[in-house]
């Protein structure tokens, strides 16, 4: 029980980000390998903020922060190589990745540091004991991906984003901005990431330069497995991997091959499934 | 083969690199002891030379991106230590023994590149990005927690030691191995088929290229040379730790690669040359956090690289300001057009216009005798 | 020898649900221009796409000489002689024009040449290539690009680019050309001119064509018999003239 509990919690923090990558991945159709360290920098706002001692003030810095860095890395780094090879922009993403984490290593420092946003406590649940911060995670998250689907569903805004989804070109001769759906989609994949990034620091209080590296490829890897672009997917992706890796931890003699486990999973749904469970297909037009 | 313009230019590379290896080999011969940091640098960068420029075949010529590179070094590196100290009490360790090294290691590391590149085949370009890094991590895992006695567990692997004094030669002669096979893949109709399913995969198929074939051959190649680079790795280093082989360390060679110019392998070589002097150098003037300085600049040069070289926007002034642009003045031949050789680029002598009429004058028939349009081929 | 070059019996494919090609039955003779017309969505791309295997048809087959097709993989449907040119122009871009030709010749069985042998310079890969080099030259040059052939194939100009693509094409050495809207962009005189390089090519190679085209002068012109696609059937079949007065066929066109 425990275990699911912590599965689910952990699933909810990847859902989180898989969402992020989800949005980006299906409107800007590019994989933005700088989503994890995003987190990362969100958890340091939290961090720098928190020496006030209000913690909605240091949620609502890091949300903005991370607002305005993704948003700045969208049109300086990827704005310009819109149009160029994928693989241009693969490895643009890959260099702001190690940017922002030599540059929090150079501003910080390589030691963690440790910040407590809230004391959340626990309860007893049919016999279990539940960590408060797992509920919240996992409602919020919840939460979060009821209203992205609305979102997009009912609102202008959110339709124009499926239009350049499907066909960035029509939906600019429709008199939609392109460039700017793009960006603002760059803005709500990186206040996701923020929340993200409290989540993480409300199971594990502590802030350093590489920690959003691993969860970060780790929650690609379950956006690919809820089928890339969708959004229902990315929450089950989540939550399927947050369960993996807790049912790993659990047992001692496979804990220490739990990354190799997560990433042959990721192997073997793209041989099997490439689209995911959720996702759709895709074929390139002769 | 006649020793044309063209054709001197395509060995200027084994040229420097053999001259450098035949002086260098001839002075240890005769006695000379380099001292320990040369040696080192020498192997470090041939090591780098090869990763450079395998990593390039696939990079660059296939048009794939690779996140695991250092994952197959890994196999390369574990595989041959393990078999090399296996065979240390009965054969010695000597150049036989290396060369057995070197098979067990390049094979090892081939088999992983089929089976990574299998996925590659039905991959699109960035799932397999993450296929490659995911099996970097696997390699990794998996090593890390292998028992102390079969791969040395988290401790690592130790590995016999080699003459030191002859290491960085055969290090060198690796490296005029790796440039031999890849430059002549690359020059050769092998080499037009792969550059063809980079450039455009779906009339690659329709032109009758077999796309897996070469998709698979490339990857393979790539991942066999990156096990020869493990090789040589675990022999410079007398212990392997899988740590070193992570994600950080195929990104440094992906900076290689962008830095030398996608598929311009003498430019990874320098590159990786550069970089690998950097990485010995930096550390002595950035101590302490200023370390880090090193990621920042290797980011900085992957990032101001590739939009440089790939933004649409900036192709007026890439075409105006590039290296062939600059030295044409240097050079100031105007080439007439009826003789220029075949495959030396001329962007801007010949004047195009769009005119059917010519195709409708031209004699079909073939002015040399030895061809013939009839289907099943020449006589 | 079978009757026909090309069969297709009641070739279909169905995109879930979506039949985007029904029941398509097109018989070609040997030598034969041969046009596929229909107004836009009619499925004519889609049949190119199913007759080299770049689709994989839910319904029917298809024989070339007589040699059932279905189910081979695009690159083993060229080397069995069906070559295609595409609407939008597909070229290998970043190589020069002569190599683009050469990539379309090197998989004839009498190009063969090992990876082995190309790695190690075997007498027999500095053969090939200079027969490959030689025979790349007289296709550029029926096609006048001779004097383009080291440039890059993206700084051609349009027209070049389309001339580039049939040469490739041809460079496969089909028994069965398609040419997915090769005057699309042309104007009327260019467009005449293309009718009679099409024939030339038909004469000159021996070959079966099988054209998309929406200029119906050139349709009328150039081909010896028609198919009318609409909605993925067939609306009307044979004899050029006789299947574009079908009133069906006019009604297909202006609605109604």
């Amino acid at each position: 029980m425990t275990t699911a509990i912590n599965g689910l919690s952990l699933g909810g923090i990847y859902a989180m980000i898989a969402l992020g990558y989800t949005m980006v991945y299906g409107i800007a159709k590019m994989l933005n390998f700088a989503h994890g360290d995003v987190i990362m920098i969100g958890g340091y706002m939290i961090y720098v903020t928190m020496a006030t001692g209000n913690p909605l003030l240091a949620i609502a810095v890091a949300v903005l922060s991370c607002v305005i860095l993704g948003v700045t890395i969208e049109k300086v780094a990827y704005k310009p190589l819109r149009g160029a090879s994928p693989l241009a922009v693969l490895i643009t993403a890959i260099g702001i990745s190690y940017l922002l984490q030599s540059l929090a290593q150079i501003i910080f420092g390589s030691a963690a540091k440790m910040v407590t946003v809230y004391e959340l406590g626990s309860i007893q649940f049919l016999g279990a004991t539940v960590q408060l911060s797992a509920l919240v995670t996992l409602g919020v998250t919840v939460v979060v991906m009821a209203a992205l689907t609305l979102f997009v569903k009912f609102t202008r805004v959110g339709r124009a984003m499926i239009a350049v989804s499907e066909d960035r070109g029509a939906a600019q001769l429709m008199g939609i901005n392109v460039n700017g759906i793009i960006t603002l989609t760059f803005a709500i994949g990186s206040a996701l990431a923020a929340l993200a990034g409290l989540f993480y620091l409300l199971k594990a209080p502590n802030v350093s330069s590489t920690m959003g590296a691993m969860p970060g490829i780790k929650a690609f890897t379950a956006a690919v497995i809820g089928g890339i672009g969708s959004i229902p997917g990315a929450m089950l992706g989540g939550i399927l991997l947050g369960i993996v890796e807790s049912v790993s931890y659990k047992f001692a003699a496979i804990a220490p091959y739990t990354d190799a486990i997560e990433f042959s999973i990721l192997i073997i749904i793209l041989l099997v499934r490439p689209n995911g469970f959720l996702g759709k297909k895709r074929r390139e037009k002769v | 083969m006649k020793l044309g313009k063209i054709k001197v230019k395509h060995y200027v590379n084994y040229a420097a690199i053999g001259a450098l290896t035949l002086v260098m080999g001839i002075m240890t011969l005769a006695g000379n002891k380099f001292d320990n940091s040369t040696l080192f640098l020498m192997e470090k960068m041939s090591i780098s030379i090869i990763l450079a420029v395998s990593l390039s075949l696939v990079v660059g010529f296939l048009g794939e991106l690779s996140l695991g590179h250092a994952g197959f070094m890994c196999v390369g590196a574990y595989l041959s230590g393990k078999v090399a100290s296996l065979l240390e009490p009965t054969m010695g360790n000597g150049p036989l023994t290396l060369l057995i090294a070197l098979l067990v290691g390049a094979g090892a590391a081939a088999a992983c590149g089929i089976v990574i590149g299998i996925p590659a085949l039905r991959l699109r370009g960035d799932y397999l990005a993450i296929v490659t890094l995911a099996f970097g991590e696997i390699v990794k895992s998996l090593f890390q927690n292998s028992s102390d006695e079969t791969f040395g567990g988290s401790l690592g692997l130790s590995t016999p030691r080699y003459d030191k004094n002859y290491l960085f030669l055969y290090g060198f002669i690796l490296v005029l191995i790796t440039l031999f096979v890849v430059q002549n893949l690359m020059r050769s109709k092998h080499g037009r088929a792969i550059t063809a399913i980079r450039d455009n995969e779906i009339a690659a198929r329709a032109t009758g290229t077999n796309v897996t074939k070469y998709k698979l051959l490339a990857f393979t190649l790539s991942a066999a040379f990156a096990g020869i680079a493990g090789v040589l790795y675990s022999y410079s280093n007398y212990t392997v730790q899988s740590m070193k082989f992570g994600y950080n360390y195929s990104i440094e060679i992906l900076v290689m690669v962008v830095l030398g110019g996608m598929g311009n392998i003498n430019g990874a070589i320098i590159s990786a040359a550069l970089i690998t002097y950097l990485n010995t150098q930096l550390p002595t003037i950035l101590t302490g956090d200023l370390a880090v300085l090193q990621n920042l600049l290797y980011a900085i040069i992957l990032i101001v690289i590739v939009i440089y070289n790939n933004a649409p926007a900036l192709k007026g002034f890439r075409d105006k300001y590039n290296f062939k642009a600059l030295t044409r003045k240097l050079r100031k031949k105007e080439v007439d057009p009826a003789h220029v050789k075949d495959d030396e680029a001329k962007w801007d002598v010949v004047p195009t216009k769009i005119d059917m009429d010519e195709i409708l004058s031209v004699d079909m028939t073939p002015q040399d005798p030895n061809i013939t349009w009839k289907r099943g081929g020449d006589k | 020898m079978a009757e026909y070059i090309l069969e297709t019996k009641g070739l279909g494919i169905s995109f879930g649900g979506l039949k985007a090609a029904q029941d398509v039955d097109i018989k070609i003779r040997k030598r034969q221009i041969y046009g596929l017309i229909g107004p836009n969505g009619a499925g004519k791309t889609t049949i190119f796409n199913l007759l080299t295997c770049v689709y994989k048809p839910t319904a029917g087959t298809f024989y070339l000489d007589g040699e059932e097709m279905k189910g081979l993989t695009p690159d083993k449907i060229n080397r069995k002689g069906i070559a295609r040119t595409f609407q939008n122009i597909r070229l290998f871009n970043n190589m020069t024009v002569i190599r683009n030709v050469m990539v379309g010749l090197q998989h004839r069985p009498e190009f063969k040449c090992s990876v082995i042998e190309s790695l190690l310079r075997l007498p027999r890969h500095f053969k090939v290539e200079k027969a490959m080099r030689a025979k790349a030259k007289e296709l550029l040059r029926i096609f006048d690009l001779e004097q383009d052939r080291n440039d890059l194939a993206c700084n051609l100009p349009y027209g070049k680019q389309r001339k580039l693509e049939i040469a490739r094409a041809l460079a496969t050495d089909p028994k069965l050309l398609l040419l997915d809207e090769p005057a699309a962009g042309m104007n009327p005189h260019e467009t005449e001119d293309l009718a009679h390089t099409i024939r030339k090519i038909r004469d000159g190679f021996d070959l079966t064509i099988l054209l998309i085209e929406h200029d119906m002068g050139f349709v009328s012109d150039l081909c010896d018999e028609i198919t009318v696609l609409n909605f993925g059937t067939v609306l009307a079949q044979g004899d050029t003239k006789t299947a574009l007065q079908d009133p069906e066929v006019i009604k297909a066109y202006i609605g109604g």
